[in-house]
């Protein structure tokens, strides 16, 4: 017998805040947290010079030089996020933490940028100054999700979903199943990016970035007829993921319920991405949720804004769900927060489908003519009541994700 | 450095690199059960006197060191032979 799997806590450090009062109030101003980065000016060969970095945030005393020693930017974030999720669930301190019984599934497309430049250095000058006890471990691609193990003494199962655009959605698809199937019965899961300028540079080499330097606020649009490419964002968000019966238990308060996850592979090119197993991985998820298309009642989309990104998204949805589903893509406040951007989605997801609204797609002015027909949210967004949602995510390599996420009332 | 200063040194790596109180840190102190430091900070206490000193020091050396006296003594026994 397979068990319930519900949403108990949520946690994220966003360029808009970080609680859902702030931040839901940004998207309803429709602003947008992506800038121009004045530090980047040096990057000569970068076009791009637009990012979205995390709001400030301040750490509490416990992030002590000993708790943080082995963390670079992306485990501090990753750690702090989970606290604010642990204690939004009513678990931060609780023996279950400890008990074996409550694991870790989180991601980031890599560990942190500076110690992998203290290797970097070490090959070019063959030597190790600047090396120390913990220049790996803030390196290594799955320093997030130990990191937080060691931060609260968590004992249980570590799933590193060091899979990048899809790192946070297949920490939750994942976490689901472990819980689903009985191997834990709780789970922190998500995933987290440190803004550097590399990934920038990486997409800025495929023509994939945006070049609106002179008007920050005005990219990326997603799904948009003048879209000119993805803009980089930094965040974190975790979820705490939990047996029904150990939450009802327990008396927790439920957020919502993960009823579906599909996750597939396009096995063909390791950028361009395939819309038949894009529209495959949303069929997935919805047979695992036993629910038909016409129960979904908002598509959250990848929607990065890049033209085969987007162009392959709209038709794979188109082809599932039909031309009338109400779909958005947050990446257009947020920019492409990579590691995070699957469960940061998943969580602002749940909070708009409990609040029975909508984010609207900012910038998005004129539907490219390349995208198939959908029901675009723009403007100001849609009140809308509807009991599943699904939260769809792409990453390089062609692994896709879907999750089906029902309210709780 | 001169041996005399070894010792303030020491002291002041201990502070800034450890967030170890000041008033804790006398020859005497066992540096991981006085001092609360283990054996990851030990090798960062190495790295960043090896980059004071401009000296390596070997394996051998340090893993007899307990005190704070100890890590002194190994310091000035380097320092006090020709660097290489």
């Amino acid at each position: 017998m397979t068990r319930r799997v519900v949403i108990t806590g949520c946690g994220g450090l966003t360029a808009l805040g970080h609680d859902w009062q702030s931040i839901s109030a940004k998207l309803r101003a429709r602003e947008s947290g992506v800038r121009f980065m004045q530090d980047w000016s040096s990057y000569k060969d970068i076009n791009s010079k637009l990012a979205a970095p995390v709001a400030a945030y301040e750490l509490p005393p416990q992030y002590n030089r000993k708790s943080m020693r082995s963390m670079g930017p992306v485990a501090v974030m990753s750690t702090r996020a989970s606290e604010l999720a642990l204690e939004d669930a009513g678990l931060a301190g609780d023996p279950i933490l400890k008990s074996g019984r409550t694991g870790i599934a989180h991601g980031a497309c890599a560990g942190s940028a500076e110690p992998t430049m203290a290797f970097g250095r070490m090959a070019q000058s063959g030597s190790i100054k600047g090396l120390t006890s913990n220049t790996y471990v803030q390196m290594m691609a799955h320093t997030g999700a130990v990191n937080i193990s060691l931060f609260f003494g968590i004992t249980g199962r570590i799933i590193p979903s060091t899979s990048a655009c899809t790192s946070g959605s297949q920490a939750i698809g994942f976490a689901y199943e472990t819980i689903k199937y009985g191997m834990q019965d709780v789970m922190i899961a998500g995933g987290a990016e440190e803004l550097s300028v590399g990934p920038t540079a990486v997409f800025d080499t495929l023509f994939a970035t945006s070049t609106r330097n002179d008007a920050p606020h005005t990219t990326p649009r997603p799904f948009d007829k003048k879209r000119d490419g993805l803009v980089i964002g930094e965040g974190a968000c975790s979820v705490i993921l939990e047996d029904l019966e150990h939450a009802k238990a327990r008396g927790a308060r439920i957020h919502a319920e993960v009823v579906g996850y599909g996750c597939n592979a396009d096995g063909a090119h390791i950028t361009q991405p395939q819309v038949d197993t894009m529209g495959l991985v949303m069929e997935l998820a919805l047979k695992d949720a036993g629910l038909p298309a016409s129960a979904i009642g908002y598509v959250n989309a990848h929607g990065t804004a890049t033209e085969r990104g987007d162009v392959a998204e709209s038709i794979a949805t188109n082809r599932v769900f039909g031309s009338k589903a109400p779909i958005s893509s947050l990446k257009s406040y947020f920019g492409h927060t990579l590691g995070a951007c699957g469960s940061l989605e998943a969580w602002l997801s749940i909070e708009m489908m409990r609040e029975g609204w909508f984010a609207p797609t900012i910038n998005l002015d004129e539907v490219d003519p390349a995208c198939a027909e959908l029901d675009y949210l723009t403007g100001e967004g849609r009140k809308l009541q509807t009991e599943y949602v699904i939260s769809n995510n792409f990453a390089f390599g062609g692994i896709n994700t879907a999750l089906v996420l029902k309210r709780w009332d | 450095m001169l041996p005399q200063d070894v010792f303030k040194t020491l002291k002041d790596t201990l502070v800034e690199q450890f967030d170890i109180e000041a008033d804790k840190i006398t020859p005497e102190a066992r540096l991981y059960e006085d001092l609360d430091l283990d054996s990851i900070d030990a090798v960062d206490m190495i790295i960043k006197l090896q980059e004071i000193t401009g000296r390596k020091i070997s394996p051998e050396d340090f893993k007899s060191v307990r005190t704070v006296a100890d890590v002194q003594q190994v310091i000035e026994k380097l320092l006090s032979t020709p660097a290489a």
